[in-house]
């Protein structure tokens, strides 16, 4: 009974001073957060009264342990649910912004559709709403797995997992708003990221004491790659986000740094988000479900380990390759550039033991659709660390940087890289998930996967002419000495091209709403689609549990 | 991989070692080329003419990055010819050493703006902000009318420069304790901005966004684009660039 009576008390202390926050709030949005805070507290302090086990209270304190012989599956579930929906939303934002590019009107003259409030949306949304989820959902499924153990405080990983999704709500309604300390990627304001800091650190605490409590004695390649992923950007986020807030109830902070060294500072953080977020925690989702979809052991363990420690060691050196010719000191540059070529090794090294995991069963390329997406995704993973390198290179960077080629660049990694691998992953989750005998179908894979590769192509090859255009475009001298192109002309060059990113985006978007549907009929237990049959992974659930061992005596 | 020397095995086995290993192994990329910039002197070379935002720059700054064009315009000019011709002299690292945080941008959807400040006139600045289309028919820049009917309610300024303060901008105690008055001032033709302009020597002071009426958010943005690159007098610093101090700026 004093649990319930802690418990509940607490949510409600917590919304009594969210609520006076809310009310001594210097500026409009902060109080809006306050508000969205004190709801929060509310809602959980009345769930924490109404969901109490009377009976077990009156019992005593005696409580049925939840049953230690199955793996804690239920955040993982939310997460599936929570990554679908994050996806299409996120799409859904870029596809508006792209259609803004080419059609400023529906910019619609109102504050908070503007261009610039909605694209910090939209990369919130797809990287750290969607991709987030897809990676969290993925480690704690992964890790108990792996370690045949059931997941470490299964509560404190719902907190986890409801404390991100809180996390992503104050960041997007705050971009609505206005409410942004104005550099890429790490635009939440300090309040938003004290929270996050919260949420991270108990990340940690449930993601690495699983690992103790493993059952196997080593520990899987693919928790490497979470755990140096979960530690950089605690790392990361901490030190880029110092920053001194204006008042304590209000939302502005200005950066602890300023000018060159906040720059450094940024795209350190920047970059690694890229290489730490986008890259080694996807990289662990594929040295797990590639081989369990392929039903082959990982290529090369050197290999693995090889390229785990070269990989996270280079990619910390990299950031300076995004502030090529600035006022950066020149030092700085030559070492992200050179570091940044080193790292196309230790990443293809990824893409190889990816790719020849498929030894010996090349045949599911054709037949499994799941696979032919880890595939595709392992390619664009290839092309796109190929293409940095490429474009760390000063003299490319001279004509790239500023440009679309860049948007081109992030969206072949972006959409497909970490969006393929999340489909697959997600494919393979859900029927396991829900129990189900297989995916409601898997010719809707199919043609996800077309739509998608279809999409990809469309975007990346109109920024590519758009961005190499652009940069000729700018640089173009007349025979006169003078240059040719006034600004305004480029821009309405870029029409054409605009447009069919749009259609790409429309394409990409497409596949998504029919995996939703696919997954969605898969969790409701829709009787199996009728279709020709194709191959996918077997699946034995009556094994998918923790040893014995682990089990508390 | 075990050998003579090193058996990865180890880690394997212990993920405390692991996640230590992992720590220091992400670490230190980021202490040898972060930490530097802190101390070495030629990281930003001292130029004439810098001095902190007047409040009301400070504010137009602020809605510069509330509304996001950091988004589409940079603000960072490169060493280029053509870059050079089309925005002015390349910037230098000083130039926004008091930028917390900086805006130099990633994409130029737009043009740079590193050099904007006195390019057109106020008028020109609040037209094209109220509909960016009627002055460049090709642009496609969302409309910013909503600037003009607003009112700054840029709130107690004076935290807003004890907070920069902190972070190692050099206002004076003046500067702090006068910081509502300065906003008010140097937008309003009739105040008296002598102690102002004492203080922010080259300071812009008059009505910007063509209502003397009101103080409006128009006011302080286009007093902040028309200052933007105009402090560091560019050509008497060029001396310095080609000194011993060669790859800094
Ligand atoms: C339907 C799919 C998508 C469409 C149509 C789309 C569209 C866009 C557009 C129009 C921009 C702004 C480009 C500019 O400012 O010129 C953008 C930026 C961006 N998008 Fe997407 N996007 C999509 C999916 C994704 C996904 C899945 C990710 C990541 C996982 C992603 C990550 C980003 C990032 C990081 C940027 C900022 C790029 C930069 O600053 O250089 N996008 N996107
Ligand atoms: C070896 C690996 C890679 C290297 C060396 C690299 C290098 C680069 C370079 C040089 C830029 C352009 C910076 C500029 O001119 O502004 C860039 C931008 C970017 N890259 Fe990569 N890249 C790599 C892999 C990836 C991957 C796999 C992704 C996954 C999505 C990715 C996402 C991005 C993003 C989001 C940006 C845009 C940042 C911004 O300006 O907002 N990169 N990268």
């Amino acid at each position: 009974m004093d649990k319930l009576v802690m418990r509940t008390g607490g949510w409600f202390a917590l919304a009594l001073v969210a609520f006076a926050a809310m009310l001594a709030a210097r500026d409009g949005g902060f109080a809006v957060h306050m508000g969205i805070v004190c709801a929060v507290a509310l809602g959980l302090a009345v769930f924490a009264m109404r969901s109490a086990d009377y009976g077990a209270y009156a019992r005593g304190l005696v409580k049925m342990p939840a049953d230690q012989g199955r793996y804690y599956d239920d955040v993982i579930r939310w997460g599936v649910i929570a990554t679908v929906f994050w996806g299409l939303a996120g799409f859904l934002a870029g596809l508006f912004i792209a259609l803004q590019l080419a059609f400023p009107a529906l910019n619609l003259g109102i504050e908070y559709t503007s261009f610039g409030r909605l694209r910090p949306l939209h990369t919130s949304a797809v990287i750290f709403a969607f991709g987030g989820n897809a990676l969290i959902a993925t480690s704690f499924y992964v890790v108990q797995r792996t370690c045949r153990a059931r997941l470490f405080m299964p509560k404190l990983a719902d907190f986890v997992f409801w404390g991100y999704q809180l996390f992503i709500i104050l960041a997007a309604t705050g971009y609505l708003m206005g409410i942004t300390e104005g550099r890429e990627y790490a635009e939440p304001e300090w309040y938003v990221d004290l929270w996050l800091t919260i949420v991270w650190v108990s990340y940690l605490v449930v993601f690495g004491g699983t690992i103790i409590k493993r059952s196997e004695p080593h520990i899987y390649v693919a928790n490497w790659f979470y755990l140096a992923f979960i530690l950089t950007i605690a790392m990361l986020h901490i030190v880029n986000n110092l920053s001194m807030p204006v008042s304590l109830l209000g939302s502005k902070s200005y950066s602890a740094f300023s000018g060159v060294q906040d720059a450094l500072t940024q795209w350190w953080y920047g970059h690694n988000a890229v290489g730490f977020f986008l890259t080694a925690g996807f990289l662990a989702m594929m040295y797990y479900f590639v081989p369990k979809q392929a039903e082959r052991p990982v290529y090369s363990y050197r290999l693995s380990i090889i390229h785990f420690w070269s990989l996270i060691f280079l990619y910390i050196w990299a950031g300076p390759h995004h502030l090529h010719y600035t006022a950066l000191p020149d030092w700085a540059q030559t070492l992200g550039m050179v570091f940044s070529v080193m790292l196309w090794m230790p990443s293809w090294g990824g893409m190889i033991n990816g790719l020849m995991t498929l030894n010996g069963a090349w045949d599911k390329i054709r037949t499994d659709p799941i696979i032919r997406m880890m595939v595709m995704a392992l390619a664009f993973y290839g092309m796109s660390t190929f293409e940095g390198p490429m474009m760390s290179v000063k003299a490319v960077n001279s004509l790239s940087h500023y440009t679309d080629w860049t948007i081109g660049h992030v969206h072949s990694g972006a959409l497909g890289w970490n969006g393929m691998i999340t489909f697959a992953a997600l494919y393979y989750l859900a029927p396991r998930l829900w129990k189900r005998e297989r995916l409601y179908s898997l010719r809707l894979v199919n043609w996800h996967f077309w739509l998608a590769t279809l999409g990809i192509v469309l975007y990346a090859a109109s920024m590519w002419v758009a961005g190499i255009m652009q940069g000729l475009m700018w640089r173009e001298y007349g025979s006169d000495g003078y240059l040719v192109y006034a600004f305004s002309e480029v821009v309405s060059a870029m029409l054409p091209m605009y447009l069919i990113r749009a259609a790409g985006g429309l394409l990409y978007l497409s596949g998504a709403i029919i995996m939703a549907w696919n997954i969605g009929m898969t969790i409701a237990g829709a009787p199996l689609r009728q279709e020709k049959p194709m191959h996918d992974a077997d699946y034995d659930a009556a094994a998918d549990r923790p040893l014995p061992a682990a089990q508390p005596a | 991989m075990a050998s003579k020397f090193f058996d990865h095995g180890k880690l394997e086995r212990n993920v405390s070692l692991l996640a230590i290993a992992a720590l220091v192994t992400v670490a230190i990329g980021g202490i040898v080329e972060i930490a530097p910039l802190f101390w070495i002197d030629n990281t930003i070379e001292k130029v004439e003419g810098m001095r902190p935002y007047t409040p009301l720059e400070l504010a137009g700054r602020n809605i510069y990055i509330r509304e996001g064009c950091y988004n589409c315009h940079s603000q960072m000019i490169r060493p280029f010819r053509d870059e050079v011709e089309r925005y002015g002299h390349y910037s230098l690292a000083a130039e926004s050493m008091y930028d917390h945080p900086f805006q130099w941008g990633s994409k130029r959807t737009g043009p740079d703006l590193a050099r904007v400040g006195g390019r057109y006139s106020d008028e020109w600045h609040v037209q094209h902000l109220k509909d960016p289309r009627a002055v460049v028919p090709e642009s496609i820049m969302p409309t910013y009318a909503f600037l003009a009917e607003r009112e700054l309610k840029a709130g107690d300024m004076t935290g807003d420069l004890t907070a920069l303060t902190r972070v190692g901008v050099p206002y004076s105690k003046d500067d702090v304790a006068k910081a509502n008055e300065d906003l008010a001032a140097q937008a309003d033709p009739d105040a008296d901005t002598a102690d102002l302009l004492k203080r922010y020597p080259k300071a812009q002071v008059r009505d910007f966004d063509g209502d003397p009426a009101k103080l409006t958010e128009m006011d302080a943005l286009v007093a902040y684009l028309q200052m933007i690159g105009t402090l560091v007098d560019v050509d008497a610093a060029r001396p310095l660039e080609n000194g011993p101090q060669e790859g800094a700026r």
